[in-house]
């Protein structure tokens, strides 16, 4: 078999167990639609690892497959571009996806939509294997928009629950406006560099870096950094950086296995692959990799804070996936692309695993998902505490999990940057480790440890949760626990993504992180003597001291700290904000136009006027059709005559 | 004056034409009322026999016969043959209509052949008095049939008023072509323009003429200010007639312009230009507008045709093949569809009922989807919408225009068609949105309604590819003028 033919298989086994799923499903029942959808990705998963063991044997590949339509002497393709960056993503996506796929199986047995969410996610990760795998921006658009559809058809997937209908509306809105710079970076790459092919693209970029652009006249800006800004725009909706963040704590209103799916460990960071993909468009830009890194350190620490407040565990785990898609945006900002997509992929595991973990935890109790409800869980759920200890380190970044490693890197890689707003990035990153651990742990005191708060009739019906629920969870603990050490020294220090990201040698962050680097073991021996450690088991101390020892005091704190606390638990304001000044204020001003604009001058005025005087005059002159043969005959001579005058006259 | 038998082959269709509707005549004399569907049967024989002679005679050439009296060319061919189709779909949509009404005679099939005759003798006229022969002989015709419904006295004043104003029609053009004849000395149309063309002639003249020949040609379109008989006619008229004088006739006037004012008096064009626009702007602006008032449909298509022959005027204006060409697509399209709409006003009248008010279309898709649907297609046509025949007619008499260099025309005439589609756009919504007024059946023939599917079936195919026509119209004016 060809190695296209294989490249091709990769996102048509996903969509083949999808359409089976989605429009046979009633029909095949539940088992075969499962095994059918599970193959799909089983095979896709398979077909990656081939790949990936290809391209690392040197053989990449960067070619169209077919041509979609031609316009002018422009061509759109569907063609994939196979290299280190794409297939880290493929086995990424595969591998989380099949998880969940099978932990979907013991999780949703009884739901009557069974089969329609197995159809969703196969045919989101189709989505998402084709954004990644795309060598050309129009399908890199396309999986992008299918992601997000997919994104919206899974928060709603309880769609008689009300409040799941506002959050896949909001989620579809915030996305909107990401979307919207997106496809102006898009348009504007099409107008300057006539190609939307990456290669051509990238390899123009030095002709195109010094143009100017001139939006407001009198104001000319550098194209690149507009482009860039534009193109970040649309990573801020998909991988929910301040301000248009506000989507995601929402979307857990899907089901949990969607949550970990798609919005914690594969189509959220679609915007940080998104951004190393056109590493060699933003290392042009000195300024727009200063935005990036003040709204990524800005979401990392900020978030951070909401998930302290929080007593929805899902919720808890949200604005931690926000906190860390804030990490990754900072490394990208810091010219560290390699550092981001290496936590993309360890938080892809850990976050995945705290999510099922949550997850079985829901399940166990019932879809009974507050805190305050739960604790002394560990006795009943023995694996899914063991798997969550693991999530829960490996997301603080404790030595030897694997959140320690990519973590730590992000936090050297800032010290390293010299760009503007770096100083505060270093502050909002260290910062956040602490507050990371400190309601990492305080969720996980609460859940698993403490007094049994839940109703009696939950708890004689709590029991570990099935094999096809924790095989996912021991599955994804592994690499959570093994993949920092083990894919640190490959990933990092050699030269793993080989072209498929670029770095200006000059604000080259990991140079002097690979001087040092030893072995991974060394590594974690000079971690231990760094800041971010103490700061994490400092955390954890304090969350243990407040949620185990002293459970009173948080109650205490919680009502002195007043203004700070409603702070937080509006959020900051944000939803506020939009909905009273944003929503609010458009529909004013729609309304306003509408009924000034449309109904009075357009409406009113202009097309119903001018029917009225239209139909006025009609009603005129159809008197001149008298009936009178006399009246005819004398407009008829009387048109001779003027005829006749006007030649006379003109000469 | 010696006769050669080849020298009249040209005139070989119309010679046929006037056999075969001399025989019908004698023929008639034996068949009773009962049996009358033969006469019809004859008389679409006779239309038969007509198109075949013309296809036969096709040979790309350019022949006259008569001593050039009489001129056979590419586009007298082509609108020979076209108006012989369309007066076979005249004949079958007006059957029913005219069994209910007494109308069902051989008087009906004898002079509505000897309009046609007339209209094919305009076509092929090379001289001043054929072409005027020809116009008698179909305003003649058309005079009696007007009147044929003896005991209607809507119809038989219509028929009085076309026949004092097309005799004061007559006249004028009469008037002017004498003028002609004095200044030129001669009748054919070749002779003509040679003469005018050689520049000796003193223009005071030719213009005073050039002014009585408009005002003719004018009458014949129905076009501001010699417009007033149009309404008129085609309401008193029995539907079965309004509906030969809104087709056939228009063929025949654009032959008349072609031959008259691009035939013999190409070298006025900067004289009679400026005419045609203030035509061309008096009817799309008064058609267009009165239109909107109208409540009854015969009337309403009377004034959308006064538009519609202000937008013909446009593309001979614009005084080139393209133009010329445009018109003849115009012309040929807006047959195809006034042909249609009639057939349908046709088909929803019964015994004792002309459905021709406007409220008796209200709620036609309840009654009958496939009727409401194929007046769709024709007034989606007749408002220029795309994609349909009307829109490409439309299209291409702009573009002609603009490449003359009117633009402010084209404007004015966009504008009006948005207006017109107004009155258009109306009938659908009676049609679709509008609750029937009565719940009777309509009554019809299967063949009708397979012609009114095939007369629908052109018009949509026409509206996606209409090149064929485009082209079969610019050939035709490419090989006949040069």
């Amino acid at each position: 078999m060809s190695m296209t033919s294989l490249y091709l298989i990769v996102p048509m086994a996903p969509l083949v167990g999808a359409l089976l799923a989605g429009l046979l499903g009633k029909t095949l029942g539940k088992t075969i639609s499962h095994t059918v959808t599970i193959i799909g990705v089983l095979v896709s998963f398979i077909a990656s690892l081939a790949i990936a063991q290809d391209v690392f044997a040197g053989h990449l590949f960067n070619g169209n497959l077919y041509t979609w339509m031609t316009a002018g002497d422009l061509s759109f393709h569907v063609g994939f571009l196979i290299d280190p960056l794409t297939v880290t993503m493929m086995l990424v996506v595969t591998f989380v996806s099949l998880m969940v796929h099978i932990y979907t199986v013991g999780y949703m047995h009884d739901d009557p939509g069974y089969q329609r969410f197995f159809s969703y996610i196969s045919l989101f990760t189709f989505a998402m294997l084709m954004l990644v795998m795309s060598n050309n921006f129009l399908q890199l658009f396309f999986g992008w928009e299918a992601v997000g559809l997919v994104s919206y058809l899974l928060i709603g997937f309880w769609f008689q629950r009300s409040t799941a209908v506002f959050a896949n509306l909001k989620a579809f809105l915030v996305n909107r406006v990401g979307d919207f710079g997106f496809l102006l970076g898009i348009g504007l790459i099409l107008a300057n560099f006539h190609s939307l092919d990456y290669a051509t693209v990238f390899s123009m970029v030095p002709q195109v870096m010094h143009n100017e652009i001139t939006l407001i006249s009198g104001h000319s800006w550098s194209l690149m950094t507009v482009i860039c800004i534009l193109l970040f725009i649309g990573a801020m909706g998909k991988s929910a950086q301040m301000p248009l963040h506000v989507w995601l704590p929402d979307s857990m209103e899907g089901p949990t296995p969607i949550s970990a799916l798609i919005h914690a460990a594969t189509m959220v960071t679609a915007g940080i692959f998104m951004v190393s993909r056109m590493s060699p468009l933003f290392e042009v830009s000195d300024t727009a990799r200063s935005v990036i890194l003040v709204i990524g350190a800005s979401t990392a620490l900020f978030m951070a804070f909401l998930g302290v407040i929080q007593y929805d565990i899902k919720r808890v785990v949200a604005y931690s996936t926000l906190s860390q898609l804030g990490y990754m945006t900072v490394a990208l900002g810091a010219s560290a692309y390699p550092v981001a997509i290496f936590h993309l992929g360890t938080h892809a595991f850990f976050k995945a695993l705290l999510f099922l973990a949550a997850g079985s935890v829901i399940h166990a109790m019932h879809h009974e998902q507050d805190m305050r409800h739960m604790g002394g869980l560990r006795k009943y759920l023995p694996i899914t505490y063991i798997t969550a200890l693991i999530g829960s380190l490996a997301l603080c970044g404790i030595p030897p999990f694997a959140g320690f490693f990519s973590k730590d890197l992000i936090i050297d890689a800032v010290s390293g940057s010299h760009l503007y707003g770096a100083g505060y990035a270093q502050f909002a990153v260290t910062a956040g480790v602490f507050v990371t651990a400190f309601y990492t742990f305080r969720m996980f005191f609460m859940t698993f440890h403490g007094k049994e708060r839940m109703d009696h009739h939950t708890k004689e019906h709590l029991h570990e949760s099935p094999l096809v629920i924790t095989l996912p969870l021991i599955l994804l603990a592994i690499p959570s626990l093994l993949a920092g050490y083990l894919l640190i020294g490959p990933m990092i220090m050699g030269d793993y993504f080989g072209t498929s990201i670029v770095i200006d040698p000059q604000h080259s962050v990991l140079h002097h992180i690979r001087e040092e680097f030893t072995n991974p073991t060394g590594f974690m021996v000079n971690g231990l003597m760094a800041l971010p450690l103490w700061l994490a088991v400092s955390g954890i101390v304090l969350a243990a001291v407040l949620y185990l020892f002293m459970p009173r005091i948080p109650e205490k704190i919680k009502a002195q700290s007043g203004v700070i606390y409603t702070i937080l638990s509006n959020n900051y304001y944000f939803d506020w904000f939009n909905d009273r000044v944003l929503s609010r204020g458009t529909v004013s001003l729609g309304k306003k136009l509408w009924r000034y604009g449309d109904v009075t001058l357009i409406d009113g005025t202009m097309v119903m006027g001018t029917a009225r005087t239209i139909s006025r005059f009609a009603n005129r002159l159809r008197h001149l059709q008298s009936g009178y043969i006399y009246h005819y005959a004398f407009i008829m001579i009387f048109g001779v005559f003027v005829l006749m005058s006007l030649w006379f006259i003109r000469g | 004056m010696n006769f050669v038998f080849s020298s009249i082959a040209p005139a070989l269709p119309e010679i046929v034409l006037l056999i075969s509707l001399s025989l019908l005549l004698l023929l008639d004399l034996w068949i009773n009322d009962e049996n009358r569907f033969y006469t019809y049967v004859l008389a679409q024989l006779a239309l038969i026999a007509t198109g075949f002679s013309v296809l036969t005679g096709e040979n790309g050439q350019i022949v006259t016969a008569f001593n050039g009296l009489f001129i056979s060319d590419a586009m007298a061919r082509t609108l020979n043959i076209f108006s012989v189709i369309t007066m076979g779909f005249v004949f079958a949509y007006s059957r029913l209509y005219s069994q209910d009404r007494g109308l069902f005679k051989g008087e009906f099939f004898v002079l509505m052949l000897f309009a046609l005759l007339g209209i094919m003798v305009m076509i092929s006229a090379n001289h001043f008095l054929v072409l005027y022969l020809g116009l008698e002989m179909l305003a003649l015709a058309q005079c009696a049939l007007i009147a044929l419904q003896r005991d209607s006295k809507k119809a038989t004043e219509a028929a009085m008023k076309y026949f004092v104003l097309s005799a004061l029609a007559s006249g004028l053009l009469l008037y002017g072509l004498s003028m002609l004849y004095g200044a030129t000395g001669s009748l054919l149309i070749p002779e003509v323009a040679n003469a005018i063309a050689a520049n000796t002639i003193d223009p005071a003249i030719l213009v005073f003429g050039l002014v009585f020949v408009v005002a003719g040609l004018g009458f014949k379109l129905g076009a501001v200010p010699f417009h007033m008989w149009i309404p008129d006619v085609y309401e008193g008229s029995p539907t079965s007639v309004t509906l030969f004088v809104a087709s056939v006739p228009k063929i025949a006037a654009f032959a008349f312009i072609m031959r008259l004012l691009v035939g013999a008096l190409g070298a006025l064009v900067n004289d009679w230009q400026p005419m045609l626009v203030i035509m061309a702007v008096l009817s799309i602006g008064l058609g267009n507008i009165v239109a909107i008032a109208q409540t009854n449909i015969k009337r309403m298509l009377a004034f959308s045709t006064i538009s519609h022959m202000g937008y013909l005027i446009l593309g001979i204006l614009s005084a080139n093949n393209a133009g010329y060409a445009a018109s003849m697509f115009y012309v040929a399209s807006y047959v195809i569809i006034s042909v249609a709409a009639f057939g349908i006003v046709l088909l929803l009248s019964r015994h004792g009922f002309e459905g021709d008010r406007l409220d008796d279309f209200k709620g036609l898709n309840n009654r009958s989807p496939w009727i409401a649907f194929m007046m769709l297609l024709v007034m989606v046509s007749m408002a220029g919408i795309p994609p349909s025949v009307g829109f490409f007619a439309k299209l291409s008499v702009l573009s002609a225009v603009l490449d003359a260099g009117y633009t402010w025309l084209v404007v004015y005439a966009v504008i009006f068609s948005l207006i017109g589609a107004f009155y258009y756009l109306r009938i659908i919504k009676l049609m679709y949105m509008d609750d029937p007024v009565g719940e009777e059946k309509l009554v019809t023939e299967p063949d009708h309604l397979i012609l009114i599917g095939l007369n629908g079936l052109v018009i949509f195919i026409l509206g996606i590819v209409p090149q064929s026509l485009i082209d079969l119209c610019f050939n035709s004016i490419a090989h006949s003028f040069r």
